[in-house]
C-alpha cells in the first residue's frame, strides 16, 4: 500500500513535469486525438511532447513489459496512473488500434520476433493499424467471411473486400483475417499483417446517417503478401489456418472495450446534468421526462457497479469467459438510452445540425452514431445468443 | 475493496446456501406453514436452528454478545433466504430491530438482544402508517406523561407484528407531521397495555398487521437513542433493511431465474425442447444480464455501507430501485415461460412472483427509491 502511494506521489509530479497544460483539456474534436502512423502530423508542440515524455516513459502501453515499449506497470499501478491522468483531465497521448487490438493479440499469440518488431512500433506511434475483419454479407456471421489467399509458397495472393474497416483510409498497416482453407470454416482462417500500401490494396470512406464516419470499404485485388518479414516475424498471428482463435481472442477483448468496462464512471448519473443544461437553456425538466431519468440513472449506477465488479473478477480470474459479452449488451444498450434522454431533455436545440451552439450538431451526431453501438462488434442478438450458449447452457444455442 | 467476497464471505455463502436450501426450502417452510394456517407464518424452530448457525446476532456487536459482522455477511444469508422463498424474521429482527438497537441504552440492549442471539424472540419494526412506504410523514404521536410517554396512532404493514416480543415503533414526540426532527424511537414491548393487532395474511402468506397504539404508556427507558433525534436512527435502520431487502430480492430473482432456465432445459414442445427457441433464449440471456448486474450493484451498496461510506444512501435506493425491477422481471418472464403449469399452485413459480410483489413494496418499491436517486442527486 506504502509503494503505491509512493508510486501515486511520483506519477503526480511527473504528469506535473510532463503534461503540457494544453493537454489538460478535453477532447474537443478530431484533431485533438493522436492516432501516430507515417503520415501523422501534431496539431501543436505540446501534443508532440506529450507523447514523446510517455513514449520514453513507456506510458502510452503503460502495462506492456518495458522491452516491448511498455512501462510493465502492475494493474494497481495502472489504475493509480488512470486516476492521476483523469484528475488533471490528461488527454491519452497515443490513440490507436495497435494498443487496443493488435497489442494485446501479439502479447498473447505472437512470436518474439514480431513483439520486438510491432509492439515497439505500436508503444511509438510509428505505424498505424486498422482492422479487416467485416466482409459484406457476412455481418454478424464473422465467420463466413470469403476474402481468399491463394498460397504461392513464399506468399500469398489475396483477393477480397472487407467493409467497416474504420480509418482504413488513414492505417500504414492492417491485420486482416483472410481465408487460406476454403474446406474448412472456422480451421481455414489465417490472421495476416501486411502493408496498407501494398500494390492492389485500395479503400473508399463510407457515408453514415450521422454526416460521416471513419469506416471504409477496403478493397485488395491480387494483394501479395509474403509469409515472413525476416528471422521470427511471420506475417501471420498464430498459426497458419488457425486465425479464429486469435480472432475470437481479439473479439473478447474488444467487446469488453465497448462495453466501457474500464471506466464505469463513464455510466455515472445523467440527470444532474441534464437539469443544469435544462436550467442554462431556460428549459423546465418534465415531471414524466425526470422519472425517466431517475430510472436511467439507477440502471447506470447499477451497471457501473457491475463494471467494477467484472473488472475486479478479471483480475483474479473469477469472471465467466463470456461475460464480456453481457457487459457489452447491457452497455451499449444502455449508451443508446442515454442519448435518447440527452436529445430529449435537448429538445429542439439538440436538433440542430449545423449550429455554432451545438458545436455543428455534436449531440444530434453522437446519438446518431450510438445506434451502431448494438450492432458493431457483435450485434446485440449476437451477444444473447452467446448468453444463452455459453452462460446458461440451453440447448441448440 | 474488491466487489466480490473475500475467503470467509466464500465459506459463510456455502454454508448458508446449503443450510437454507436443506431447513428453509419451500417444501418445509413456505408450504408447510401455509397450508396449516400458521398465525405467525413462519417456524420458530427453524428461527432457532438459523441462532444455532449464528445469523441471528450477525449484526450484533460481539461485545453485546454477538459476531460483529457486516451487511455484506447479512446479504449472503438474505439472499438465500430469497432464493428458497424461506418465511423469516430474519430482515426485521436481525437487521432492521438489531441496527435501531446498536442505538439503545446498554439497559435496552441487554433486555431484548439475548433472546435475539439465542433465537427466542423475534422483533418487529413499525414505521408505515399509509399503503405506500413514506417515513418522511411520521404522524404516530408520544406525549410525555409522568417518567415516560403515552403512545397513540397506527401503523400498517407491520410484518409479523403479532408474533413479535418487541417493536420498533417511530412516533412524533414534537414538530408538525412532516419535520425531520421531532421523532423518538421507542422499543414497544409485546404485552404494553393498549397496543391492538389487526393481523392480515399477504399474498405471499406472510402475517403483518395493522396496529393500534390507544395511549400506550411506556417508560421513559422504552426510547431507543435521542428523544426527538430519533430521525437519525430511523434513517440508519431504514438504510440497513433497504440493503437488506434488496439482497433478499436478489435472492428471490436468482432463484426463480435458475427455476425458470431449468424448466427450459426440460419442457417439450412443437417436438422440441423451448430452450431451444430464439425469442426465449434472448429473453432469459437478457434476464440473466439484468440479475447480474442487480446482484453487482446490491453487494457495492453493502459494501459501502459497512465502509460507513457517505455514498452508502445513494447506491442503497439505487439497489433496492434496480432489485425491484429485476425480480419482477424474473418472476413475471419466470410465470410466463412456464406456461398454464406457471399458473398452478402445485408449482413454485407463483410464489416467486407473491414474494416479490410483497419485498419490493417493503420500505419503498422501484419508483420511490428511483425518485430518491433523482434527488440525491440533485434533480
Amino acid at each position: 500500500m506504502a509503494d503505491l502511494e509512493n508510486f501515486r506521489a511520483e506519477t503526480r509530479a511527473w504528469l506535473e513535469a510532463n503534461c503540457p497544460p494544453e493537454m489538460r483539456e478535453p477532447v474537443r474534436g478530431e484533431d485533438d486525438i493522436y492516432w501516430g502512423g507515417r503520415n501523422a502530423t501534431f496539431k501543436n508542440d505540446a501534443q508532440k511532447a506529450w507523447l514523446e515524455a510517455c513514449v520514453a516513459k513507456g506510458y502510452t502501453v503503460p502495462m506492456w513489459p518495458k522491452e516491448y515499449g511498455g512501462a510493465g506497470l502492475s494493474a494497481p499501478e495502472a489504475k493509480v496512473l488512470r486516476e492521476e491522468m483523469g484528475r488533471i483531465n490528461a488527454r491519452p497521448p497515443l490513440s490507436s488500434f495497435g494498443i487496443w487490438m493488435l497489442g494485446p493479440a501479439l502479447l498473447h499469440f505472437g512470436t518474439e520476433g514480431q513483439k520486438q518488431r510491432f509492439l515497439n512500433e505500436i508503444a511509438r506511434g510509428e505505424i498505424r493499424w486498422c482492422q479487416g475483419y467485416s466482409e459484406p454479407g457476412s455481418g454478424s456471421d464473422l465467420v463466413s467471411l470469403q476474402t481468399f489467399g491463394e498460397d504461392k509458397g513464399d506468399h500469398w495472393v489475396v483477393n477480397g473486400q472487407k467493409i467497416w474497416t474504420s480509418y482504413a483510409d488513414q492505417a500504414d498497416w492492417i491485420f486482416c483475417l483472410v481465408r487460406t482453407d476454403k474446406e474448412n470454416k472456422y480451421g481455414g482462417i489465417t490472421f495476416m499483417l501486411f502493408d496498407m500500401a501494398s500494390e492492389g490494396v485500395t479503400t473508399k470512406p463510407i457515408k453514415l446517417i450521422s454526416g460521416s464516419s471513419p469506416f471504409c470499404e477496403t478493397f485488395f485485388d491480387n494483394v501479395s503478401v509474403p509469409k515472413s518479414y525476416g528471422d521470427d516475424v511471420p506475417a501471420y498471428v498464430g498459426t497458419i489456418n488457425r486465425g479464429w482463435d486469435v480472432a475470437k481472442y481479439l473479439l473478447g477483448h474488444e467487446r469488453e472495450m465497448i462495453s466501457g468496462a474500464d471506466g464505469g464512471e463513464r455510466a455515472a448519473a445523467i440527470g444532474a446534468a441534464m437539469k443544469r443544461h435544462a436550467a442554462k437553456t431556460g428549459d423546465d425538466i418534465d415531471p414524466v421526462l425526470r422519472a425517466e431519468l431517475a430510472m436511467f440513472d439507477v440502471d447506470a449506477l447499477a451497471y457501473a457497479a457491475m463494471g467494477e465488479k467484472f473488472l475486479d473478477e478479471i483480475k483474479v480470474g473469477k469472471a465467466h469467459p463470456a461475460q464480456p459479452n453481457m457487459m457489452k449488451y447491457a452497455g451499449t444498450e444502455l449508451n443508446k438510452r442515454r442519448h435518447e434522454l440527452v436529445m430529449a431533455v435537448g429538445g429542439s436545440r439538440a436538433l440542430e445540425w449545423e449550429s455554432e451552439a451545438t458545436e455543428n450538431g455534436k449531440p444530434s451526431k453522437a446519438w446518431l452514431r450510438t445506434k451502431a453501438n448494438s450492432i458493431e462488434g457483435g450485434t446485440s442478438e449476437v451477444m444473447l445468443n452467446v448468453i444463452a450458449k455459453r452462460i446458461l447452457d440451453l440447448p441448440g444455442a | 475493496m474488491p466487489l466480490y467476497h473475500n475467503d470467509d464471505q466464500a465459506m459463510l455463502a456455502d454454508t448458508a446456501r446449503g443450510f437454507i436450501a436443506e431447513e428453509g426450502n419451500i417444501a418445509k417452510q413456505l408450504r408447510h406453514w401455509r397450508d396449516r394456517d400458521c398465525k405467525d407464518g413462519f417456524g420458530h424452530g427453524l428461527w432457532k436452528q438459523m441462532a444455532e448457525m449464528g445469523f441471528t446476532g450477525m449484526l450484533v456487536d460481539e461485545a453485546d454478545g454477538g459476531l460483529g459482522m457486516g451487511h455484506v455477511e447479512a446479504g449472503i444469508v438474505l439472499e438465500e433466504i430469497g432464493r428458497n422463498l424461506t418465511p423469516s424474521p430474519f430482515l426485521t429482527s436481525s437487521v432492521l430491530a438489531a441496527t435501531a438497537l446498536k442505538h439503545g441504552s446498554d439497559d435496552l440492549k441487554g433486555r431484548y438482544l439475548p433472546g435475539l442471539i439465542t433465537g427466542d424472540s423475534v422483533f418487529a419494526v413499525a414505521i408505515d402508517e399509509t399503503a405506500k412506504h413514506r417515513p418522511e410523514r411520521i404522524t404516530t404521536r408520544a406525549e410525555k406523561s409522568g417518567n415516560g410517554f403515552k403512545l397513540s396512532g397506527a401503523k400498517s404493514f407491520v410484518i409479523q407484528g403479532a408474533s413479535a416480543d418487541m417493536i420498533v415503533v417511530a412516533a412524533r414526540t414534537s414538530g408538525a407531521d412532516d419535520d425531520a426532527d421531532g421523532i423518538t424511537l421507542f422499543a414497544v414491548p409485546k404485552d404494553a397495555a393498549g397496543m391492538s393487532h389487526d393481523a392480515v395474511r399477504l399474498v405471499d402468506s406472510s402475517m403483518a398487521t395493522h396496529t393500534k397504539f390507544d395511549g400506550v404508556e411506556l417508560d421513559g427507558d422504552a426510547v431507543i437513542g435521542e428523544i426527538d433525534g430519533g430521525r437519525a436512527v430511523l434513517d440508519a435502520m431504514l438504510l440497513a433493511g433497504r440493503v437488506g431487502a434488496a439482497a433478499e430480492g436478489v435472492g428471490v430473482a436468482r432463484g426463480a431465474m435458475d427455476m425458470t432456465v431449468d424448466y427450459l432445459k426440460q419442457r417439450k414442445q412443437f417436438g422440441k425442447l423451448i430452450g431451444e427457441f430464439q425469442a426465449l433464449q434472448h429473453r432469459a440471456s437478457h434476464l440473466y444480464s439484468e440479475v447480474e448486474i442487480a446482484r453487482a450493484v446490491t453487494i457495492k451498496a453493502q459494501q459501502l455501507l459497512d465502509g460507513g461510506s457517505a455514498n452508502a444512501e445513494l447506491m442503497a435506493s439505487v439497489a433496492k430501485a434496480k432489485v425491484a425491477k429485476t425480480a419482477r422481471l424474473a418472476v413475471q418472464e419466470g410465470v410466463q415461460m412456464h406456461g398454464g403449469i406457471g399458473m398452478t399452485d402445485e408449482y413454485d413459480i407463483g410464489l416467486y412472483m407473491k414474494r416479490d410483489r410483497a419485498l419490493a413494496e417493503f420500505l419503498g418499491d422501484a419508483y420511490y427509491h428511483a425518485n430518491r436517486v433523482a434527488e440525491l442527486s440533485g434533480y
